[in-house]
């Protein structure tokens, strides 16, 4: 039977975590943005809340949900703020998650347990300088010289990678040729710290201030042969997985960001005069405001189709990728409305709708762009 | 050690909160319905000291059928088990009845060391149900507390009040309760909230407990609410310019107010 609510122990967790973003995360979050500075104690109490284990099972340290109930937090996240949601969505799907799917019984023993409780932070290497939506064409290289990885490359606008308590980067790197002649890719975990792997300064980014995005550059990087994740020349097939996945997380964190729009519109069109009336009175302002509930929920819904359609196992780049689309859509439309709606005061920083209105953007790039995932889209449909 | 937590739900003080038309109870339709905070204290204190001397938190409440989500959400914090007590007879209780009520609940607990409860409701704010259910029980109050320790089958306490700061101390079992001083109460993980699913929940009414329907309720109180009005709304206040002697004007105008 069709049915759209809810299981009570998702709305409960989507509730909890709607209250730790009102009570914890938005009165502090303004200011580290402001500063470009990671929230560190946010991530502890997320971390302490088991937020950075959800998708994982109990014997991993993880809270044995699933990766809906990862969906629904960084919705609520997002709804207050993306920095926040982006270091979980990063930490679980790209960090944690490619070692728990992929990684051998001693590397998941080594690294999920600090993973899944949030004591470290995991990241995923795939982007270069010169290669993004193409990640085929990625030139980072590893060669094994006896019972080591030498790593040599350089990786762009990777997410939790510079931090006080990042563990290891997963670094996609080209590991040889293919009887057929393209590329044979593998994943390694390169543990922080290694000699040779050497974290740059965080960029200057347009918006998703309070969290952290580095390059990331190895020269002759050695790590021991075991930590190749997985088998070796999997890890095209790995990413694109994990990349999947990762957009049905974006596409929650972008309806999380559409939803905040709304909330701020609706409670603004309540407080803010103009002309002797309220501006919610106006249908100027009404009409706005039910465009963007119309987006968040047609983008809410196609995202929990996604997320439904993976966790039984089913088919689901499709889906996907339209949820990708529609949602990312959505924010950026809600966020150029709400902004709209708050006139002067919507560019101010002091005011989350300045906030969202500069982390919308991203979401049409990050995890594969609109125009990939059309691409997708048209994929699937035999074109 | 074996523990009692009294929790209540209450309107969420983030939404609009009003009474009923018809008999000024609470209009519990109109607000969100949550645990309310104070007591999400009392059920961390209870989950501290169980992680320091074991034993089992038992949440008490009582309230209509939705409360369960209140109680629900104590035990998705850790909490054991729960009794409800439910029953349309207990519309409209007050304080007296409401303890009398919690004392017969409370005594279906077997081997009970410490009752905690919030200092007081954020909804009725009457603070008084710990106190009279000290008496009833025929228990030690130790109440608004900001600190709370067990040493053996003594409870110690820090109370705070305008007065000052008093240091109690009494023999278990006792009846405790604490102010929003006590702690942070923990966030619910995901996996409390799945294993919360699965813990006993007893839901009792009046009768089950032996006590007569006419002795709680609105009947049965021993106050009645006469009459209820919104609080008007706040004027815009009165606004000093500062030509160089604004200070004077902010303490004579203090002096008017008789603060100063």
């Amino acid at each position: 039977m069709l049915d759209f609510r809810l299981p009570s122990e998702y709305e409960d967790l989507r509730k909890t975590v709607e209250e730790f973003a009102r009570d914890e995360v938005a009165p502090v979050i303004g200011d580290y943005y402001e500063r470009c500075e990671f929230p560190y104690p946010i991530v502890a109490k997320m971390g302490a809340m088991g937020l950075l284990g959800l998708p994982f099972p109990e014997e991993h340290g993880g809270m044995g949900g699933d990766y809906f109930a990862l969906c629904l937090t960084l919705e609520e996240l997002a709804r207050v703020d993306s920095s926040v949601a982006i270091t979980v969505e990063a930490a679980t799907s790209l960090g944690a998650m490619p070692i728990y799917r992929f990684g051998t019984d001693e590397q998941k023993a080594e690294w999920l347990p600090s993973l899944t409780s949030g004591e470290k932070l995991g990241a995923f290497g795939l982007t270069e300088p010169g290669s993004g939506s193409d990640a085929g064409a990625l030139a980072t290289t590893a060669r094994l010289e006896g019972d080591e990885w030498v790593i040599n490359g350089t990786k762009a606008f990777i997410t939790n990678s510079g931090t006080d308590i990042t563990g290891l980067v997963t670094v996609a790197a080209v590991t040889g040729t293919l009887p057929d002649g393209r590329k044979e890719i593998s994943s390694i975990i390169v543990p922080s710290g290694t000699p040779g792997f050497t974290v740059s300064k965080k960029y200057s980014k347009v918006g998703w201030c309070a969290s952290d995005t580095r390059e990331l550059s190895f020269q002759d990087c050695r790590v021991p042969a075991a930590n190749l994740l997985g088998e070796r020349g999997r890890g095209f097939a790995q990413f694109l997985r994990t990349l999947d996945e990762g957009r049905v997380a974006i596409a929650a964190l972008s309806v999380g960001l559409a939803q905040g729009c709304v909330d701020e519109s609706v409670r603004y069109a309540h407080e803010r005069e103009t002309f002797g009336a309220k501006i919610g009175t106006y249908q100027a302002i009404q009409f706005k405001i039910a465009e963007m509930e119309a987006r968040v929920h047609t983008a809410r819904l196609a995202y929990y189709e996604a997320a439904s359609r993976m966790l039984r196992g089913e088919p689901f780049k499709k889906q996907a990728a339209i949820a990708k689309l529609v949602s990312s859509e959505a924010a950026m439309d809600n966020a150029r409305d709400a902004t709209q709606i708050f006139g002067g005061y919507g560019f101010m920083n002091e005011y989350p709708v300045g906030r969202f209105y500069r982390d919308a953007k991203i979401l049409e790039i990050g995890e594969g762009t609109s125009e990939v995932q059309k691409m997708l889209i048209s994929r699937e449909l035999g074109l | 050690m074996n523990i009692v937590v009294l929790v209540k739900q209450v309107p969420d003080t983030w939404s609009e909160r009003k009474l009923t038309d018809a008999d000024h109870t609470l209009d519990r339709e109109s607000a969100d319905a949550v645990l309310d905070e104070i007591n999400e204290r009392a059920v961390e204190e209870a989950l501290q000291l169980q992680e320091a001397h074991g034993g089992e938190v038992t949440v008490i409440a009582m309230g209509p059928d939705r409360a369960t989500d209140a109680i629900r959400k104590a035990l998705s914090m850790g909490a054991d088990k729960a009794i409800h007590v439910s029953d349309e007879a207990l519309h409209g209780s007050d304080v007296l009845a409401t303890a009398k009520v919690l004392a017969k609940a409370i005594g279906t607990v077997e081997n009970v060391d410490l009752v905690i409860a919030g200092n007081e409701a954020t909804d009725g704010r009457a603070g008084a149900v710990p106190a009279i259910l000290a008496e009833l029980l025929g228990l030690p109050q130790v109440t608004q507390l900001r600190k709370v320790t067990v040493e053996g089958t003594t409870i110690k306490g820090e109370r705070e009040t305008d007065e000052g700061v008093a240091f109690l101390e009494a023999s278990l079992p006792a009846v405790v309760s604490v102010t929003e001083k006590i702690n942070e109460p923990r966030y619910p993980s995901f996996k409390g909230i799945m294993a919360a699913k699965k813990k006993p929940v007893s839901t009792v009414t009046v009768a089950d407990l032996g006590i007569d329907a006419s002795e709680v309720g609105l009947s049965g109180a021993y106050t009645q609410v006469l009459e209820a009005a919104p609080k008007p709304p706040r004027s815009a206040g009165q606004r000093v310019e500062d030509g160089g002697d604004g200070g004077s004007k902010i303490a004579e105008f203090l002096v008017g107010q008789k603060l100063i």
